[in-house]
Formats: structure tokens, C-alpha cells, sequence
């Protein structure tokens, strides 16, 4: 991380003058290219916080607690799960992440859909409430889903948990289909009806294809959510655990470099999903 | 057509009963509900278009064309009115169930599929052999020049080029007919001019029956065996470029096409199909004209039939004297404003011919005239 803030502007910018006398007019060769530093700038500022999860990952500690570097070890790496209740809490979490995505990636299409394409009774309603479910406090949606499952009799745990992520991530899957679908051509659905496609195969051959790009970003979102979110997660986990809670507890004993390990291999799935549905979408383009 | 009962419904018996036409729309009316109020977008259109035709549909923006055309389609049911197609009533059959084939504007590519797949997908949809499915998509891809780029997604493609794979995917199903609404459209002056030859060659290699659309009056001149010109939802008329060209039948057909002169006058006297009009401040001119005397009648006169000459023309052309008030260069042809008596203007366009007499100034008094039979007088 160090090298590469001071060679980050550093090397950019003398590829630049040695070509700049060439293309450039003399005057215009010194002056300095703000706009790069500050994107550099930006980036660390963005990336150190993981930056710093990764490099205490391998921090060789001796007590409890993680905050000072004192050498590097790869014990933690092979000792990763030597925490049973933190493994639990880790697979609730990767477990809920998955479904919350495969279920709101589900509802939130056909919200989106319904959305953007159809005109209801209702439809100023949905997305008036579709909007405030992403920008109302989670603590207030927190508070309040609780007291509705209690009101149900429904016991919190588990399934409460994925019903809440399931819940509050669904909005944004419907509107990143929703934009697509307003965005799409209308006429490319009706090309596919006027080849002789029924309607059923026209959804399947053209429009599902076509809001794939969208639904795998919404679906990936709605996983990042219910990865991350701590808040509504406490009001609705009873005694269930997730990978937030669990570090959350033990703050007070001492955070183990275990956490740090699994945080780095999340982190390490998130970009190779990432860098998986860059190279597909850049496929799909060909 | 002896044994009815077991009639098949497909297009080629269907397309063999002789005289019926293929498309034939019956008093056709299309109101949309918008924002609580009807816009009637089609007013009662009678059309019969024949087998292997290419049929203009044309008039301005908003005059109802794309309406009528997704009413062949299937997009749009009519709110009155019957469709049909080679005789057969298809006006409550969804879209997909009928035998005819439309070009969209934008093309409406498939741009997650190859141009193969693009040209393969109604055949695949009719479910034919894949050995058949490829020598047909090679053939529509050759008919249109884009052979080798079947395996090319449409976003690679050049305008003009995407354009011929919509074609070829809408041909290669040999629909009964083909609906093109301004196919042309978005492409450039040079490209749309080469395009419209090579559709008028691939309608004429093919033989399907095509129905465009279109608000360029010299697109559709151009390309057209028949031209419908519409307005406000209706048909104003119908007939041959020429018949539309040479004697526009409304005020209206006579200014969208072309450039027409509109004279007013009164009917002075008539002898057989010949009046004598008046124009107030002007003159009297001769015009063919059946309304009765002292009627008043529009008289409109193509500005390519009238002469113009320094000197009173002799003999039993029309004739009116004016004032040259603009003149217009435009390499091969000039065009002149002449200011009448009356104070209207008749536009004259005059061929640049190397022997051609010498061109008028502004300001300069002339003589404009033309043959009885050029004039014609518009109802209404
Ligand atoms: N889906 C629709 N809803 C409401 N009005 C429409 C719709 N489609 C077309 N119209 C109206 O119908 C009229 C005819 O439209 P259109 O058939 O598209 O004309 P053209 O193709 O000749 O430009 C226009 O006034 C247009 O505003
Ligand atoms: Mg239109």
C-alpha cells in the first residue's frame, strides 16, 4: 500500500512529460494534473481501511489484542476457524447473503418489470414506497420489523433475519431493472412477437437476456447489503448469529486476526465476482 | 377452395386465390385513450393492397401511419373496422400469428444475438431443420449483401448494415407482406438514397407485397407502384406516383407533394371540360374545371409545367403577366417567384439548359403561362 502512493502519481506523471514535449505547447508541459492526484488521492482513501484488514490479517500478535503491527505470520490463515461460534455466524451470514440475493433478485425483476412497463392501480404507491424502504433509518425499520414479527408470533432467528435483507435489499434489485427496462426499446420485444414468438418464449429469448446486466448488478448489491448490514440484523437476530454480530460482541474481549482473515477472503470473493461479471459483460458485448 | 371445411390456413394456398388482395383493411378506425381523452389517431381508412405490390403509406408526422401499420401487425387492434389478409379475417389475431413481417425504425435488433441468430429467429420460431435454417439465413444475408458477418453482433454494425440485417430477418421468413415503417429514417442523405434503390430491387428479386411508410414524399415517389397519401387519419388520395403527382386530389396532397401554385378565382364561363376562371387583379386563364360557372375554385399548376418568357405568348396557352420578385440558383435548375396582379406568387422552375433564353432579373416584368389541361381546379 505504501509503495504504491508514492509511485501511484509519481509514475503516471513522468510517462506523461516524456511524451507532453512532444504533443504539448512548452507552456502547457508543467503544470501539475491535479485532476490525477486527487482521483489518487480519492482511491486511498477508499481502499486503506481494507487495506489495513488485509495487512493485520498477517499481524503476528501474541494477546488479545489486534491493533499493532508486530510481525508477520500466516498462522491465522491456517487457524481460521479455530472459532466454532464465528464459523457458525459466517455461514448464517454467507448462507442468508446467498438466498436474500437468489429471493430479492427474484421479486425485485418482477417488481421491476411491473414497474417500469405496466401502468396500475397502485403504481405511484409502490414506488413512493419502494424509495422510502431505501431511505428510511434502519434503526426505525429495525425497531418496527421487530415488533411486526413479535406481533405475528413469528420467533426471530434465522428466518427472520433473510425475510428483513430480503425485505429492505428488494427495493434496489427493482430499481436498477426497473431503469433498464425504461431504458429498453419497446419495439426490440415486439420484433421478437412479429418473428412469430409467443409471448412467454419473447420474455425468455429477449427480455430476460436483456435485463440480465441488471439483475446480476441488483442481485450483487442486495448480497453486499445483507453481508454488511448490522443494524436490522440486531433487532430481528434473537439468538441467532452473523458474521456483523459476532465481531460486534467480541470488541469488548479484543477483536481475533481470524476476523481479519475472513474479511479478506470475503473481500477476495467480492472482486473476483466483480472482475467475473466484467469479463461476461464484455463477452456478452462481442 | 372446393372443399372449405378443410381449407388449409397457410399463406401459400391462401396467397394462390386469385384477385384477393393481400392486405385489405375495411373501414378501419383506431381511437387511443390518453390521459382521459380519445385522440383519434386513424379516421375510417379503406385500403386494398395486391399481391406483390410495393405500397406507400405516406403524409405527414402524426397522420396516423405507424398506427395503421401496427393494425396490420397486430400490435394495435382497431376500435372498428375489419383486417385482413389474403382474404382471411385476422383482426383480433395476436401478432405472432400473423404472416406478414415488419421493419422497425430503430431496427429493433436482437443485440445480445449474433447477425446469424438475428436472421435465424423466426425460422427457429416455425421450428425448421437447422440444415434448412442456415441455407436460408446464407441466402437473406446474401440478398442483402452481409454475407460473412454472421457471426457479428449488431452493435458492430454500421448503421446502413443494421438496417439490411433487419431486413433480412424480416424476408427470410417469406412473409405474405412486408411492413416498413421509415426504415430509412435514421440514415444519412447518400445511404438512404442507395438504400432505396436497393429495397425497390430486393422487393422486385423477392416479389413480396411491401407496405411503406413514410413522410418523404420523394422516397415514396421514388419506390412506390402506389402511393396512399394521408392526412388527419385519413386517406386524401390514392393512385399511382403519377396520378398522385399530376393531379393531386385536395388542397392538401397538392402542397405535401411536391411544390405546387394555388391560384383563386372565380368560373367565368366553361366550354365542355374547359372553364375560363378569373382571378381578381390578374387575369383570366383557362383551366380544366367541372365546377359550374360563378363558382369559386382553387386552380393549381406543377411548377415545371409553367413558362416563362419576356413577351406575351401567343397561341391558347394560359397566361398571366407578373413581377420576378426572387430568383434561386440550384446549379442544374433555377427557380423564380413571380408576383402576380393579385399579389399570390407562382413559383417556376426553369432547367439551366446551355441553350435556354436568357434568365430574368429581379424585378423584371414577365410573362407566365402554361397548357389548359396543367391547371387543375381542387375541390373544396
Ligand atoms: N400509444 C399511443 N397513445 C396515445 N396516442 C398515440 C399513441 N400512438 C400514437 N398516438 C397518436 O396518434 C396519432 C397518430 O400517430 P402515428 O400513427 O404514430 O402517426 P405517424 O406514424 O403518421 O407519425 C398522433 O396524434 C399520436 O400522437
Ligand atoms: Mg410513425
Amino acid at each position: 500500500m505504501t509503495t504504491a502512493t508514492e509511485t501511484g502519481p509519481g509514475a503516471p506523471d513522468a510517462g506523461a512529460s516524456a511524451t507532453g514535449s512532444v504533443r504539448r505547447p512548452r507552456g502547457a508541459r508543467r503544470r501539475p494534473d491535479w485532476g490525477k492526484y486527487f482521483t489518487w488521492t480519492v482511491l486511498c482513501w477508499l481502499f486503506a481501511p481494507i487495506a489495513f484488514m488485509v495487512v493485520f490479517s498477517f499481524n503476528d500478535i501474541a494477546g488479545r489484542h489486534n491493533v499493532t503491527w508486530e510481525g508477520f505470520t500466516l498462522r491465522w490463515y491456517s487457524d481460521a476457524f479455530a472459532y466454532p461460534d464465528l464459523n457458525v455466524a459466517l455461514l448464517n451470514t454467507v448462507t442468508i447473503a446467498v438466498l436474500t440475493m437468489l429471493i430479492a433478485g427474484f421479486l425485485g425483476t418482477l417488481l421491476g418489470l411491473a414497474l417500469g412497463r405496466y401502468r396500475f392501480l397502485g403504481q405511484s404507491a409502490t414506488n413512493l414506497v419502494m424509495f422510502s424502504a431505501i431511505s428510511a433509518p434502519e434503526v426505525v425499520l429495525g425497531a418496527s420489523l421487530l415488533s411486526m414479527f413479535l406481533t405475528m408470533n413469528l420467533a426471530v432467528g434465522y428466518w427472520t433475519i433473510l425475510i428483513a435483507h430480503v425485505m429492505f435489499s428488494v427495493s434496489f434489485v427493482a430499481i436498477t431493472v426497473r431503469a433498464r427496462v425504461l431504458t429498453m426499446d419497446p419495439s426490440v420485444e415486439e420484433a421478437a412477437r412479429d418473428l412469430g414468438a409467443t409471448p412467454l418464449t419473447t420474455f425468455r429469448l429477449v427480455t430476460l437476456p436483456l435485463l440480465v446486466p441488471a439483475i446480476t448488478s441488483g442481485g450483487l448489491i442486495a448480497f453486499a447489503l445483507s453481508v454488511d448490514d448490522f443494524i436490522i440484523t440486531s433487532f430481528v437476530s434473537g439468538s441467532t448469529q452473523t458474521f456483523p454480530l459476532w465481531i460486534w460482541g467480541s470488541t469488548r474481549v479484543g477483536i481475533p486476526p481470524q476476523v481479519n482473515v475472513m474479511g479478506t477472503l470475503i473481500f477476495g470473493l467480492g472482486v473476483l465476482l466483480a472482475v467475473a461479471n466484467t469479463v461476461l459483460a464484455r463477452r456478452r458485448s462481442r | 377452395m372446393a372443399t372449405a371445411t378443410e381449407e388449409p390456413r397457410t399463406r401459400h394456398d391462401a396467397g394462390a386465390r386469385a384477385g384477393t388482395p393481400a392486405i385489405s383493411l375495411e373501414q378501419i378506425s383506431k381511437a387511443y385513450r390518453s390521459g382521459g381523452e380519445d385522440v383519434q389517431a386513424v379516421r375510417g381508412i379503406d385500403l386494398r393492397i395486391e399481391q406483390g405490390e410495393f405500397f406507400s403509406l405516406l403524409g405527414p408526422s402524426g397522420c396516423g401511419k405507424t398506427t395503421t401499420m401496427r393494425m396490420v401487425a397486430g400490435f394495435e387492434s382497431p376500435t372498428s373496422g375489419t383486417v385482413r389478409l389474403h382474404g382471411d379475417d385476422v383482426t383480433g389475431v395476436a401478432p405472432h400469428r400473423r404472416d406478414v413481417n415488419m421493419v422497425f425504425q430503430s431496427y429493433a435488433l436482437f443485440p445480445h444475438m449474433t447477425v446469424f441468430d438475428n436472421v435465424a429467429f423466426g425460422l427457429r420460431r416455425k421450428r425448421e431443420a437447422s440444415g434448412e435454417i442456415r441455407r436460408k439465413v446464407a441466402e437473406a444475408l446474401e440478398l442483402v449483401e452481409l454475407n460473412g458477418r454472421e457471426r457479428t453482433k449488431p452493435g458492430r454494425l454500421s448503421g446502413g448494415q443494421q438496417q439490411r440485417v433487419a431486413l433480412a430477418r424480416a424476408l427470410v421468413n417469406r412473409p405474405s407482406a412486408l411492413l416498413l415503417d421509415e426504415p430509412l429514417g435514421a440514415l444519412d442523405l447518400k445511404l438512404r438514397q442507395a438504400m432505396q434503390m436497393e429495397l425497390k430491387r430486393i422487393q422486385r428479386d423477392v416479389g413480396i407485397t411491401f407496405v411503406y411508410v413514410t413522410h418523404d414524399q420523394g422516397e415514396a415517389l421514388t419506390m412506390s407502384d402506389r402511393i396512399a397519401v394521408m392526412n388527419g387519419g385519413r386517406v386524401e388520395q390514392l393512385g399511382t406516383p403519377a396520378e398522385v403527382y399530376e393531379r393531386p386530389a385536395t388542397r392538401f396532397t397538392a402542397g405535401f407533394i411536391g411544390t405546387s401554385n394555388l391560384l383563386s378565382g372565380t368560373v367565368a364561363g366553361r366550354s365542355g371540360e374547359v372553364a375560363t376562371v378569373r382571378i381578381e387583379g390578374a387575369g383570366e386563364v383557362r383551366a380544366s374545371c367541372d365546377a359550374p360557372a360563378g363558382a369559386r375554385v382553387d386552380l393549381t399548376v406543377r411548377p415545371e409545367k409553367i413558362a416563362m418568357e419576356a413577351e406575351e405568348p401567343a397561341g391558347d396557352r394560359a397566361r398571366l403577366a407578373g413581377t420576378v420578385t426572387e430568383v434561386v440558383y440550384l446549379g442544374s435548375a433555377t427557380h423564380y417567384t413571380v408576383r402576380l396582379g393579385d399579389g399570390s406568387e407562382v413559383v417556376v422552375f426553369r432547367q439551366n439548359a446551355s441553350d435556354a433564353a436568357s434568365a430574368a432579373e429581379r424585378g423584371e416584368t414577365v410573362w407566365v403561362s402554361w397548357r389548359p389541361e396543367h391547371a387543375y381546379a381542387l375541390p373544396g
